[in-house]
């Protein structure tokens, strides 16, 4: 009685996890959503990384989680800091009509 | 089947479904309360496999700091759901979607066929075994980090000064 799950299917959720942040990422417009996909892909990659970590009863994946953590919010900030500059040079949200980052 | 499983499956499910949720909503809010909780959900299933300490870092960093800069974003500029006309928004999602998932059904099968596939232990490490861990093995990167860190905020003030 004392296990949890086999290895693999914590390695599917994630799969499915990054998937759908994968397809988030390449198919919306909105660069609010492209940032969302991005953080669901991130998340995906530190849930592989937990349960690696128990698989082998080894505390490195959990450290690299914590990275992770760091680089999403340095990511986000960065990200929505370009958005905020997308929304006052162009007026709208649309990756396409992003094109400069400087005129 | 016993109860960690059970726990397991559902919360799984939680995170899985909420997160399809949030990435095909057209209104942004709601694609982000959605996401809140599909973070939830993940720092259970990080508690349930062992790293509480994680959780906890999952629901304020996560669930706490970066959906809600997201939601002043939003507050912010006002965003109002774009008009696209449904073909051009399905002619984007349906090679996105089909490649997706050809890859994923890839991977799940490599997965499954890779055969020696040991149940996962119950184990736990503490917050205060963790800290340790971290800062005798990993002080050097924690340094490069905060230093990441420091970058992005210099880096956001700078995308974000106003113009005169």
């Amino acid at each position: 009685m004392n296990s949890l799950v086999p290895y693999s299917h914590t390695l599917v959720l994630a799969g499915g996890l990054f998937f759908l942040g994968a397809a988030c990422t390449a198919a919306r417009r909105s660069l609010v959503m492209i940032l969302i996909g991005v953080e669901v892909m991130l998340n995906a990659a530190g849930l592989a990384l937990v349960a690696a970590s128990l698989r082998w009863q080894q505390l490195d994946g959990q450290a690299l989680v914590i990275f992770i953590m760091c680089v999403a919010a340095a990511e986000v900030a960065v990200g929505l800091a370009l958005i905020v500059h997308c929304q006052r040079r162009t007026g709208s949200l649309d990756a396409d009509r992003y094109r400069l980052l400087k005129d | 089947m016993n109860l960690y499983a059970g726990t397991f499956y559902l919360l799984a499910a939680v995170t899985l479904g909420s997160t399809a949720l949030a990435v095909t909503r057209r209104n942004l809010m709601h694609a982000i309360i959605y996401l809140v909780l599909s973070f939830f959900g993940t720092a259970l299933l990080f508690f349930l496999l062992g790293a509480p300490f994680l959780a906890a870092l999952e629901v304020i960093i996560y669930a706490g700091a970066i959906m809600v800069l997201f939601l002043f974003i939003v507050m912010m500029l006002e965003i109002r759901p774009a008009e696209q006309p449904w073909g051009a928004y399905l002619r984007q999602w349906l090679p996105a979607g089909v490649l997706g998932a050809l890859s994923l059904a890839a991977l799940v099968l490599i997965i499954l066929a890779a055969g020696g596939d040991p149940s996962l232990p119950l184990a736990v490490a503490s917050p205060r075994e963790f800290g340790r861990f971290l800062f005798q093995k990993y002080w050097f990167a924690v340094e490069i980090v905060s230093f990441l860190l420091l970058v992005a905020l210099v880096g956001a003030l700078y995308l974000g000064r106003r113009e005169e």
